[in-house]
C-alpha cells in the first residue's frame, strides 16, 4: 500500500518518477502536495483502498507523511 | 448611492434597516447570522479597542486573523474610526511560521504599520519578530463589550481619505499596498452594482479569501454597503469540502458568486454524484469568472456538470478586475451567454492581431471579459504607449473614477505604472466590438488558483541552495487543463549525477517554496549546466525556458 501511494505521488502528483520519496518525508510542509492535491490524494485512496477521509481529517497533521497516511488508512480498514 | 463615504452609507443602513440580515457565517459545525445591528455592534467593539490603543486617523492596521467573525468585524471597526485596515493572508498548513512572521515584519517595517490585530496564539511569535519596532500588537481577546456609538460618532473622514489598503499578494518580494479612497470604493460599488444589476433580493455566497480584491470587494464590502445578504465561508474549509459552497447556494437561495477559473474545474470534478441529487442551483443569476485567465473549457465542464441542478448556461459570466481599480474593470452582460472569439493562432502569435478564423482550422478560443463598467475607460497601447485599434493586441490601460490613489509609501512604483491619469496594467489583450479579451501578460506573473506569484521571488528564494548554480534557475507557469489554472515549474542547473543527491536538492527546493510562499511547486526539474536560457541582458528568459521545458520534458514522445 505504501509503495502504491509512493508511486502515485511521484508519478502523477509531482511528475518525477526518479524522486526518492521517503516514508517519513513531509508531503505538505515539504512542498510536494498542496491542499488541492491532498483532496485528489484522498479521492485516490478511496478508490484504491475503499477508505474515506472526512474533510476535517485532511490536515497536515494527519496526512503529512506516507507513514501517517498508511497508519490512518489501516486504522479505518 | 448618495453618500460620500463608506461610513455614512453604513450609518444610513443602521438607521433604516438595523434588523436586516447582514452576514451568515458558515463554520465547520454550524452557521449563524448577524443582523446589521449585531454586526456593527461587534465592529464598534473593535473600533473602541483601536481607540483605547490610541490609533489615529489614517493609521495603518494590519489584520492577521483566520477567516471568520473577528477579521470582518475588526476590518469595519478600524474603518469606522478612520484608521486604514488591511487584511494579511493567513498562515497556511504548510508555511513555516517563522518565515510567515518575517514577511509580516517586512511589511510592518516598510509600510509603517501602526497596529496589528491578531489572536493570542500568534501574539508571542509576532512580539518576538517585531521586537524593537514601534507597532502595537492587539489581540481579539482584548475586545471590549461596549463599543463606540457609531450612529452618532462624529465623522472623521472625507471622501478623499484612504478607506483601506489592498496588498498585492507578492510572496517574498516587497509588498505593494494599493491605497483606495472612500470615493474610489463608493464609485466602484455604484458602477459595478449597475453592471451586475444588483438588487435587494440578491444573495451573495462566497468562499474567497479577503486579502484579495475579488473576495474583499465583491464578496464582502459591496454586499455589506449595499444591504445585500452575504453568506461567507472560509477558503480553507471550502478547499477541503467544496460542496459547502453549493449547499450554501441551495439553502440560502444564492444568486451571485465570484470564482477564479480553477474553481470551475475543481467543483466540476470534485463533487460526487450523490451530492448532486436534490441540489438546486436554479436561484443563481450569475457565477462570475474573475481573477485568472478564463477558459471556455472550464465553463463547459461546469455547465455540463451542474445542468442537472438547474444551472443555466447564461448564468456563467466573466469579469476583468484588479485591486488598482478597486475591483472590476469590465463585466460581461448578466443574463446573456458570454461571447467567445475564435481567432487565428498564427496571426495572433506572429502579427499580434486577433483575426477571426473562417474555418476554425487553427483557431484559438478566447472568452470575452465584457464591456467596461460605468465610469471606466480602457484602451490598448503598444510598447511606446501609443494607441492601437480594434483587434490589435497590446497592453491594456485604464482610466476610471475608482482607481488607486497610489501605492502606500511607494511613490516610485506609482510613477512607473501611472501616466496622464491612465493606469498601465501589464496585461495584454484586444478590444473587439467594445468587449475586452485578455491574451496574456507583459510581466512574467504566474497566477495559481487566483494567487499572483512573481517568478523572481521564487528564483531569489532558491539561489543559495547548495548544489545548484546560483542565478541559473528558471521559474514559470504551465497551464494545467485539468485544474483550469497554472502549475508552477522550476528548472535549476545542477552538476551531481547521484540520484540521492539530486533528490535532496529537489527536496530542499520544494520545502523552501512551501514554507516561504503560499504555493507549492508541481514540477521541479534539475538540468545540466548551460540549460537555462538567458536574454542578452542576462535575465532569465522565462518564456523561452518554458517552451524548451515543454519540448524536452512534457512532449508525448518523451
Amino acid at each position: 500500500m505504501k509503495d502504491q501511494l509512493r508511486q502515485y505521488i511521484v508519478n502523477y502528483m509531482i511528475h518525477d518518477p526518479r524522486y526518492q520519496l521517503k516514508d517519513d518525508e513531509a508531503l505538505i510542509t515539504g512542498g510536494l502536495v498542496d491542499s488541492f492535491s491532498l483532496v485528489e490524494l484522498a479521492v485516490y485512496i478511496e478508490q484504491e483502498f475503499g477508505v474515506h477521509f472526512d474533510d476535517p481529517e485532511l490536515t497536515a497533521e494527519n496526512m503529512d507523511t506516507l507513514n501517517k497516511i498508511v497508519a490512518n488508512i489501516e486504522a479505518k480498514q | 448611492m448618495p453618500f460620500a463615504t463608506l461610513i455614512e452609507q453604513v450609518q444610513h443602513l443602521l438607521e433604516t434597516q438595523p434588523d436586516r440580515e447582514c452576514v451568515t457565517l458558515i463554520t465547520h459545525n454550524d452557521e449563524y447570522t448577524l443582523t446589521y445591528r449585531e454586526f456593527f455592534d461587534k465592529a464598534a467593539g473593535y473600533a473602541s479597542m483601536f481607540k483605547i490603543a490610541n490609533l489615529q486617523n489614517g493609521d495603518l492596521v494590519v489584520l492577521v486573523l483566520q477567516h471568520g467573525e473577528a477579521v470582518i468585524c475588526g476590518f469595519w471597526g478600524a474603518l469606522l474610526m478612520g484608521s486604514v485596515p488591511s487584511i494579511f493572508p493567513f498562515l497556511s498548513d504548510k508555511q513555516n511560521p517563522q518565515s510567515y512572521f518575517n514577511s509580516i515584519r517586512q511589511l510592518v517595517a516598510l509600510s509603517g504599520v501602526k497596529a496589528i490585530l491578531t489572536s493570542t496564539e500568534f501574539e508571542q511569535g509576532l512580539r518576538d519578530v517585531l521586537d524593537g519596532i514601534d507597532v502595537r500588537i492587539l489581540t481579539i481577546e482584548m475586545l471590549v463589550e461596549n463599543g463606540i456609538d457609531i450612529d452618532t460618532n462624529p465623522l472623521v473622514v472625507g471622501a478623499g481619505d484612504t478607506a483601506f489598503l489592498q496588498h498585492s499578494s507578492g510572496s517574498t518580494g516587497l509588498q505593494k499596498g494599493v491605497m483606495l479612497s472612500h470615493r474610489a470604493v463608493m464609485n466602484q460599488i455604484t458602477s459595478y452594482s449597475a453592471a451586475i444589476r444588483l438588487s435587494p433580493d440578491d444573495v451573495i455566497v462566497s468562499w474567497l479569501p479577503l486579502y484579495h480584491d475579488m473576495g474583499l470587494i465583491a464578496g464582502f464590502i459591496m454586499p455589506i454597503v449595499q444591504g445585500i445578504k452575504l453568506v461567507l465561508m472560509s477558503p480553507f474549509h471550502w478547499v477541503r469540502d467544496p460542496q459547502i459552497l453549493l449547499r450554501a447556494i441551495d439553502c440560502h437561495r444564492g444568486t451571485l458568486c465570484w470564482l477564479p477559473n480553477f474553481a470551475y474545474n475543481f467543483l466540476a470534478t470534485r463533487i460526487p454524484n450523490n451530492a448532486l441529487e436534490n441540489l438546486d442551483l436554479s436561484s443563481m443569476r450569475a457565477f462570475i469568472n474573475c481573477s485568472e485567465p478564463i477558459h471556455a473549457e472550464s465553463h463547459r465542464l461546469f455547465a455540463e456538470r451542474f445542468a442537472q441542478c438547474g444551472l443555466r448556461t447564461d448564468a456563467l459570466t466573466t469579469c476583468y478586475a484588479m485591486a488598482e481599480n478597486t475591483f472590476a474593470v469590465t463585466q460581461s452582460s448578466i443574463g446573456a451567454a458570454v461571447r467567445v472569439d475564435t481567432v487565428d493562432r498564427r496571426e495572433l502569435m506572429d502579427k499580434r492581431l486577433a483575426i477571426p478564423t473562417v474555418d476554425n482550422s487553427d483557431g484559438m478560443s478566447l472568452v470575452s471579459c465584457g464591456e467596461p463598467i460605468a465610469g471606466c475607460e480602457i484602451k490598448i497601447v503598444d510598447v511606446d504607449r501609443q494607441l492601437l485599434t480594434e483587434r490589435q493586441i497590446g497592453e491594456i490601460a485604464l482610466r476610471s473614477n475608482s482607481m488607486l490613489s497610489g501605492y502606500y509609501h511607494r511613490p516610485e512604483l506609482s510613477q512607473q505604472v501611472m501616466h496622464d491619469g491612465w493606469y498601465f496594467t501589464g496585461d495584454m489583450g484586444y478590444i473587439a466590438d467594445k468587449e475586452l479579451y485578455i491574451t496574456g501578460r507583459k510581466k512574467d506573473l504566474i497566477i495559481v488558483g487566483g494567487k499572483n506569484i512573481y517568478p523572481q521571488d521564487i528564483e531569489n528564494l532558491l539561489n543559495e541552495i547548495g548544489g545548484i548554480h546560483p542565478g541559473r534557475i528558471a521559474v514559470f507557469g504551465l497551464f494545467n487543463e485539468q485544474l483550469g489554472t497554472e502549475d508552477i515549474a522550476i528548472v535549476a542547473e545542477a552538476d551531481s549525477e547521484d540520484e540521492e543527491v539530486r533528490t535532496a536538492i529537489k527536496r530542499e527546493i520544494r520545502a523552501r517554496i512551501a514554507q516561504n510562499t503560499d504555493v507549492t511547486a508541481r514540477y521541479v526539474q534539475l538540468v545540466e549546466e548551460r540549460w537555462v536560457i538567458k536574454t542578452s541582458s542576462g535575465k532569465v528568459a522565462r518564456d523561452a525556458n518554458r517552451q524548451k521545458f515543454i519540448q524536452e520534458f512534457l512532449s508525448p514522445d518523451k
